[in-house]
This record gives structure tokens, sequence and C-alpha cells, in this order.
């Protein structure tokens, strides 16, 4: 298990440095000179140069790059050019928001996506595994920032449940939650979607194993098979979809803070654009990265602790 | 076997895969419909898409107006309907795009193997590990928000999912008696990619380009409803919403419309994917 470990943690670093390269050079490819955009128009030649030195633009590009990749590792992501405080400090101020909108997203999906999945599998082909199917697939199709103002309007316009606008800093922990509700109800039931539509399609491949056949044969009943036979086997493809639709989930929780107004990660992507603040959006891809990085080494390390198969290849 | 016949033979085993399972009719049915309307956005919509009109603005749905009217007092049916050309074409030219540069690369890769094949596949985790929407969002926002730049961030994302489509069959296949007999035969590299590996390859190509074409319609609107996308007046259904969510709470008909109609084509796109891969695989193939 140990080798498996240091293995996948050797394959993620060749990942993580090419896209902070890919992000790199990307940025740097922005039509016009940083140094213009922060300054204005009728900046003078002497304060753009000045400034040019300050950001150390002046100097060749594979020195920029190389100071880059080191401060990262250092782990320091630089200092915003518009609003001149650390990036650092920026994310660590908003990802405890992002972080718990995604986890109570997660296990919203979860919790509701498993029962509907086995369910439907259980009955399929049945009116009610139809009405599931088509409902998961019509919840997979849904953008996360029209399904946001579908929900602000029926619970916060119409039934006035939740405030409009909602500030997860005002009042205690109950409030807190309270402000989360709709948010993570959004990521989740889409979240939930995916859990139904993996949970049941896994749950029928096992379902036509030898092994549940024998278990039937053997005379057991029908709920002994299902739950001691077949779920468990059926459930471990379900521990890698938050790895699998990890770029889904991401996406969607940037929508979602958006229409929520809702501080965090995504919030911060968008004033780094509003503000054309380019090392604070390529601080943000960097954390991106490094959070799809370190969950798909978890999944990947959880999957093959349940399944020893996975460990030997 | 000439040329028509294998079109014809074509023709047939996908009108086949398509009977096997309804639900693909019905997603192709609806997708079709989407599609005719764009294409003859000039002559279905009943007004024009960017004509501005303050007096008529944020009007309700009326006889006249029959989803109502924007900000602007632009007709938000006509702005659908121009909306759909922009979302397939960006949708449409990505995947066709990702789906040719994928499988090249991929079929290639797996064909030749060694460096080659560990070089391309190592390139392809990379984009593969940046989620579509924040691609998207990096490429748009520094080259600025067009259609063309659009295209390539989104095909950028979905390249490295076609690559690994085309390279596993081909792997399997390059061993094969067959293909071992093509070349000793003396047939070149791309006559034995194209004639004898690629028909293994093209059912799961067609379930794919249908479910990535969701995702990058989803995606386009997702980036104009943040505002990087085709720049205004163009009609755009994920900037239509962006627009309409101002006055969501006095005029909901500007952003909602235009909402369900995406949720539509995603919708009609999944559908089309989700039944031809049920066709298409024989272990679902009599389940449903």
């Amino acid at each position: 298990m140990l080798q498996y470990i240091i293995k996948r943690l050797l394959l993620a670093i060749p990942i993580l440095i090419a896209v902070v390269t890919l992000v790199f050079f990307v940025v740097r490819m922005a039509p016009g000179d940083p140094a213009q955009v922060i300054l204005g128009d009728s900046a003078s030649q002497e304060s753009l140069s000045a400034l040019r030195g300050e950001l150390g633009l002046d100097r060749p590009i594979l020195v920029q790059y190389g100071e880059f990749l080191f401060s990262i590792l250092k782990g320091d992501l630089g200092t915003s050019i518009i609003r001149k405080q650390s990036i650092n400090a920026m994310v660590a101020e908003v990802l405890p928001y992002t972080i718990e909108l995604t986890l109570a997203g997660v296990l919203l999906g979860v919790i509701l996506g498993l029962p509907l999945g086995v369910f439907s599998a259980v009955f399929r082909n049945s009116v009610a595994d139809y009405v599931v199917r088509i409902f998961s697939l019509i919840g997979l199709s849904f953008p996360a920032f029209y399904s946001g103002i579908l929900l602000l309007l029926a619970f916060s316009v119409h039934l006035g449940w939740f405030p409009v606008i909602s500030d997860p800093d005002m009042g205690n922990l109950g409030e807190r939650l309270y402000m989360l509700v709709l948010p993570a109800m959004n990521l989740g039931l889409i979240m939930m979607a995916y859990v139904v539509r993996s949970s049941r399609s896994s749950l029928l491949e096992t379902l036509g194993e030898d092994y549940i056949r024998t278990a039937k044969a053997k005379g057991l009943p029908g709920f002994i098979v299902l739950y001691k036979h077949a779920l468990k086997n059926a459930m471990i493809p379900v521990i890698t979809i938050v790895g699998l639709y990890l770029g889904v989930l991401v996406g969607n929780s940037v929508l979602t803070e958006i229409v929520f107004n809702r501080p965090g990660l995504g919030k911060l992507i968008l004033s780094a654009l509003d503000e054309r603040d380019y090392n604070l959006l390529q601080g943000l891809m960097v954390i991106y990265a490094l959070i799809i990085v370190l969950v798909n080494l978890i999944t990947d390390l959880t999957y093959g602790m349940v399944d020893p198969r996975i460990r030997k290849q | 076997m000439n040329t028509f016949s294998r079109l014809k033979h074509l023709g047939m085993e996908t009108y086949h895969v398509f009977n096997r399972n309804k639900t693909s009719w019905v997603g192709l049915l609806l997708l079709m419909l989407l599609v005719i309307l764009a294409l003859f956005a000039p002559i279905i919509a009943p007004h024009n898409p960017v004509e501005q009109n303050i007096i008529q603005r944020l009007q309700p749905p009326s006889s006249q107006f029959l989803l109502g009217t924007d900000y602007y007092g632009r007709d938000v049916l006509s702005r659908i309907i121009w909306g759909c050309r922009v979302s397939f074409v960006i949708g449409s030219v990505s995947v066709a795009a990702a789906m040719f540069f994928g499988t090249l690369l991929g079929s290639v890769a797996g064909y030749r193997g060694g460096y080659f094949d560990n070089f391309v596949m190592g390139v392809m985790d990379v984009l593969m590990s940046i989620p579509t929407l924040l691609m998207g969002l990096l490429i748009v926002a520094i080259l600025g928000p067009n259609q063309a730049n659009l295209i390539i961030a989104l095909a950028l994302t979905m390249v490295p999912r076609f690559a690994r489509i085309a390279r596993a069959p081909t792997i399997a296949a390059k061993n094969k008696t067959y293909v071992e007999a093509c070349q000793a035969m003396g047939f070149s590299d791309i006559r034995v990619l194209v004639v004898h590996i690629f028909p293994n390859i093209l059912g799961e190509l067609m379930v794919m380009g249908s479910m990535w074409m969701a995702t990058a319609v989803r995606t386009e609107a997702a980036l104009s409803f943040i505002g990087l996308g085709v720049k205004p007046p163009t009609a755009t259904l994920g900037g239509m919403i962006r627009e309409g969510f101002k006055d969501i709470m006095s005029a909901p008909w500007a952003s909602l419309y235009p909402g369900l109609v995406i949720l539509l084509i995603v919708f009609a796109a999944n559908l089309l994917g989700d039944g031809l891969r049920d066709a298409l695989d024989p272990k679902l193939r009599n389940e449903n």
C-alpha cells in the first residue's frame, strides 16, 4: 500500500508542475502591457518602466517563470497587482466558504442520490425507474447558474424562506448553516443526478455477476443478496464519483457562488476578471489545480484501499 | 466493398443502433428541431434580435412579443432563436475540432507507442486535470471573449477525452492478425488506421461527441453568464440570462426562457448520447 501511495504521489507532481507552467504561459499571452493596464493610458513612460521593474516584468520570461515556479514551491502565490495584498491571505480568507459549500453539496448529493440509484436499479424498467432516470438526466443537464436562479426565485422570492442576499459572516453557526442551505442544495441536486446514474449502473452490473446468481441459487432472500452481496461491491465505483465529476463540481461551485453572491474562490475569480488582476487569476488557477490533484489523489488512494486489485495494477 | 456500399452499410448500422433505443430518437428529434430553429433564424425570428426599443422595454409576454421583451425592448423570442445559433456553432465546431484532433493524436500515439505515446498522453493528462469551465475562463479572459477563442478553449479541454477513446482500441487492434497482415502487405499506417481501426471506435465517438456537445453548450452558456461570452449586442443564451438577471423580480421572462432553452439543448444532446450508449453497449442492449 505504501508503494502505491508513493507511486501516486510521484505521478501527481509532474501534472501539477505542468498545469502551473500552462497557466503561467497562458497568462503571459495576454495582449497589452500589464503595467499599462494598472496605470491606465495616461501614465508616463517613467512610471510605466518603474512599475515594470517593480513587478519584475522587465526580466526575461524564463527568469520570471523560474521565479514563479520557485515561489509556488515555497507555497507563495505572490501578490495581487491591483489590491496589493498577498494572494495566500486572500485565498485563506475565502477558502473555508468554498470548502463548506462543496462538502455540503457532495454530502447532500450522495445522501439523496444513493437510495434513489439503488431503488432505480432494483425496480429496473418499472415506471418509477423510468421517472428517476429522466429526472436524473434533466438534473445533469441543468446549468448550475440557471438552477441557482430558479432556487432563488422559488425559495427566496416567492416562498420567502431564505434571504435573497445571503451573507454567511452574519450571526452564529446556526445562521451560517441556514445561509448554506440553498447554495448547497443547488450543488447537491446536480451532484445527486450523477450519483443516481452511477450507483444505478454500477448496481445493475453487479447484479448480473455469477456470484449473485449463486447467492440467489442458494435460496438467500432477495434483500440479503442485495444488501450483503451486491451493494458492497457496487458501491466501490461510487467512491470515485467525486473524483470523476470533480471538474463539474468545481465549475458548479464557481457558478453557485456567483449566483448566490457568496464569498469563495469563485467570487474571487470573478473579481480578478473584473479588475484584470492576472496575478490573482494565475494564483487562483494554481490553487484550483492543487485542489483537483489532491482530491484525485485521495479518491485514488481510497479506491486502492477498498479494492486490493487496483493496488496491484 | 466499394465506398458507396460501405457508406450504405454504415448508414444502416446507425439506423439500427437508433432503433434499438427509442430515447435516442427523442433526443435526436428534439435536437434537430432546435437546430432547424437556429438554422432558419432569419426566417423564423419574428423581430430583429438586436433592435432596441426603449418604449417597449420589459414588456410581459403578449401576442406581439410571445416571450416578452428585455431591458432594451428587444424581443426575447427572437434573441433566443438567434442565441441558439451561437450555442450550436460553438458547441458543434468545438466538439468536431476536439474529435478530429483527439482521435488523430490518440490513435497515432497508440499505434506508434513508445516515447511519442508517453509524451502525448502526458500532455493529455495535464489538459484533462483542468476543469472545462476554468480552462474556458482562463483562455477567454486572457485572449478576449470571441467565438474563435471560446471554440479553442472548449476544444482544448475535450481533445484528451477523444484521444483516450481512440488510443485504447488502437493498441488492442494493432497486434491483431488482420492488422499485421495489412502491414505485411505494405499498406500505409494511415490506411490501416482509417480503414481498419477507425470503424471500431466510431460508435463510441458518436456517444462521446453527443455528450460533450451537451457540456460544450452548457459551458459556453456559463461563460456568457459570467460575462466572457460572445460580446453584446450579439444574442447568446447565457448572455441573455446575465442581462435579465438584474430584472429577475420584475421581468423573469427575460432570463427564465433563455435558460429553459439551454436546458432543452443540453438535455436533448444528453438523451441522444445516453440512448446511443445503451444501444451500442452489448451488456445493456437487451435490458433497456
